[in-house]
């Protein structure tokens, strides 16, 4: 057996890295490298001398990693991600988009298979410019909540491999965000994450946003937003030191954490986000002057 | 247009080899309020006077957008109008979608203008009543096209069409040399003033933020359109044109030095 492990072949060897395990066949992507084994065979079709020919079989996933996390304040949400595209022990690219910038109020995040994740983005976002030509107005945070469900929850019997957060200000003003599964399963709450880190991460957002766990009787102060990136870039680099799909520190060993600050929802991500695809709105009975002063976006590195 | 014998179907060609059916949908686009569009090299502008059935009525909206980079005015029937809407909508959406990159403008009106085709060679439909100046802004720069009911397509530097279109074509006729240098602001300014010779004829309507709509799209900027009260700082060109040709015409009478006029000339 070839001892020098590459990129998307599997070693059953070595112990099996830790890997979402949502259900019994995605369970499996993580210890096969990233490829999904369905049939039992290797991931490529290779002659092995020890084994005989093996049989190519559909293999429709992949495990692209990454870690999402969204935590939602009094009037403000905070959605980050991390950029690590990966595929098994390799990173094929280091610096990937995994946010969706829906509108003013709500960003959506996915980890998981990349592909899925940019087509989910681009189902979604059609969907939101024609919900919003059609009724004149953005979509809320509930209503795009439950079209993320609905869109998931079509692919029952093929679905898309992504782990969503969605986050944002609801009609109120009053910060919240989603998690779901693969199939649509959501709840909406004020502190979650998913993908490969949650288990590392999830404990600590319960502990220190919604005090859980905590015997000395004292209660949590509601974090303001500059103490909530600090306490969600702090998870992410504690993350990317125990898992190998999510990276917290870019080269230089600094958190590359880019802000994007849209009304009252915040979006951190380690990737520039690409503003050809945050669409303009309808603004309606606007003169040029007018819509110009109304700065709706600052952006800073921190 | 008279009544002949060979302007009962769509099907039927006259023995000029014309299809008057055909023409009479291009009637229907005359029959609709007035819409000036012009562009620059940079932006496209388009101004549209707002009908209203009565004083108890809405104005009924004549400018939608397509997508963030195109935008339409129609003159005629607006329900037709709203089915070429929801059409290029989709279209543009499709685009996006499989290309990820705004859809040409080009190709947009070429749709319409070949499913309008479509509705003047079938025997079960009828053309579409409405005309539409399409307006965007793509990777070629700015556009301006006009479609007809007829499948036809034409692009312009600019145009108006709808009812008294001619005295705001032979305004624009006058001025589009100088569009294509103009701002955002001039461009205005001319469509404000081309909107204008619509219904300067006409006594009793003038230009007013309920009647009037104004909406733009060009470099760096996505499709945005001003109505009611935002069309007010626009409309005040037509009070600093009033002033210019009052002060015209006190400097030529000083001229001539001929007495002021009379109260009761005009």
């Amino acid at each position: 057996m070839d001892p020098l492990l590459r990129p998307g072949h599997n070693a059953p060897h070595l112990p099996a890295a830790m890997g979402p395990g949502y259900a019994d066949v995605f369970d499996r992507l993580s210890r096969q490298g990233g490829r999904v084994e369905t049939t039992g065979t290797n991931a490529l079709p290779t002659f092995d001398a020890h084994a005989g020919a093996k049989q190519a079989s559909f293999q429709p996933y992949q495990n692209n990693g990454g870690s999402v996390v969204a935590v939602a304040g009094k009037d403000f949400c905070v959605v980050a991600s991390d950029t690590r595209f990966g595929l098994g022990f390799a990173v094929p690219t280091r610096m990937i988009s995994r946010n969706l910038v829906l509108n003013d109020k709500v960003v959506l995040a996915t980890a998981g298979m990349q592909a899925d994740t940019c087509t989910l983005h681009k189902v979604l976002r059609i969907r939101l410019d024609m919900y919003r030509q059609n009724h004149g107005k953005d979509m809320s945070l509930g209503a795009v909540s439950q079209l993320l469900s609905n869109t998931l929850y079509y692919k029952r019997f093929f679905p898309y491999y992504t782990f969503n957060v969605l986050g944002g200000v609801d009609e109120n003003g009053e910060g919240f965000c989603y998690g779901y599964d693969a199939i649509g399963s959501h709840e909406k709450v004020k502190v979650v994450c998913t993908g490969s880190s949650q288990s590392l991460i999830q404990p600590v957002l319960d502990n220190q946003v919604d005090g859980k766990q905590m015997y000395d009787g004292q209660p949590v102060a509601e974090l303001s937003l500059e103490q909530t990136v600090e306490l969600v870039k702090d998870c992410f680099s504690s993350a990317g030191e125990r898992d190998i799909y999510t990276v917290g520190l870019d080269g230089r060993g600094q958190p590359p954490l880019y802000v994007k600050i849209l009304k009252l929802a915040f979006v951190l991500t380690s990737h520039p986000l690409r503003s050809k695809y945050t669409r303009s709105h309808f603004i309606q009975g606007q003169s040029p002057a007018v819509r110009d002063s109304q700065t709706t976006t600052d952006t800073y590195f921190t | 247009m008279f009544r002949n014998q060979y302007d009962t179907d769509i099907t039927t060609y006259s023995p000029q080899g014309r299809v008057h059916q055909i023409e009479y949908a291009m009637e229907a686009v005359k029959q609709g309020s007035a819409v000036v569009g012009l562009r620059s090299a940079t932006h496209v502008v388009l101004a549209t006077l707002k009908r209203s059935s009565s004083e108890l009525a809405s104005n009924q909206r004549k400018l939608f957008e397509i997508d963030s980079h195109v935008g339409i005015a129609i003159a005629g029937l607006t329900a037709d109008a709203r089915v070429l809407t929801r059409f290029m909508r989709a279209e543009c959406h499709n685009h996006q979608y499989v290309y990820e990159t705004p859809m040409p403008l080009s190709r947009l009106v070429l749709a319409v203008a070949d499913k309008s085709q479509v509705a003047t060679q079938r025997a079960s439909k009828r053309p579409f009543g409405v005309g539409l100046l399409v307006a965007g802004y793509d990777t070629t720069g700015a556009h301006l096209y006009q479609t007809c009911p007829s499948g036809n397509y034409f692009e312009y530097e600019a145009f108006a069409i709808g009812a008294r279109s001619q005295s705001a074509k032979t305004y624009l006729e006058k001025h589009f040399e100088s569009f294509a240098a103009l701002s955002l602001e001039e461009l205005c300014r001319h469509a404000i003033l081309a909107l204008q010779e619509t219904v300067a004829s006409s006594k009793d309507t003038e230009l007013t933020t309920r009647n009037t709509a104004l909406a733009f799209v060009g470099r760096d900027t996505p499709w945005t359109m001003v109505e009611d009260d935002s069309v007010e700082e626009y409309l005040l060109v037509l009070d600093a044109e009033d002033e210019l040709e009052e002060g015209d015409a006190d400097a030529a009478r000083q001229q001539t030095q001929q007495p002021p006029a009379a109260m009761d000339e005009s």
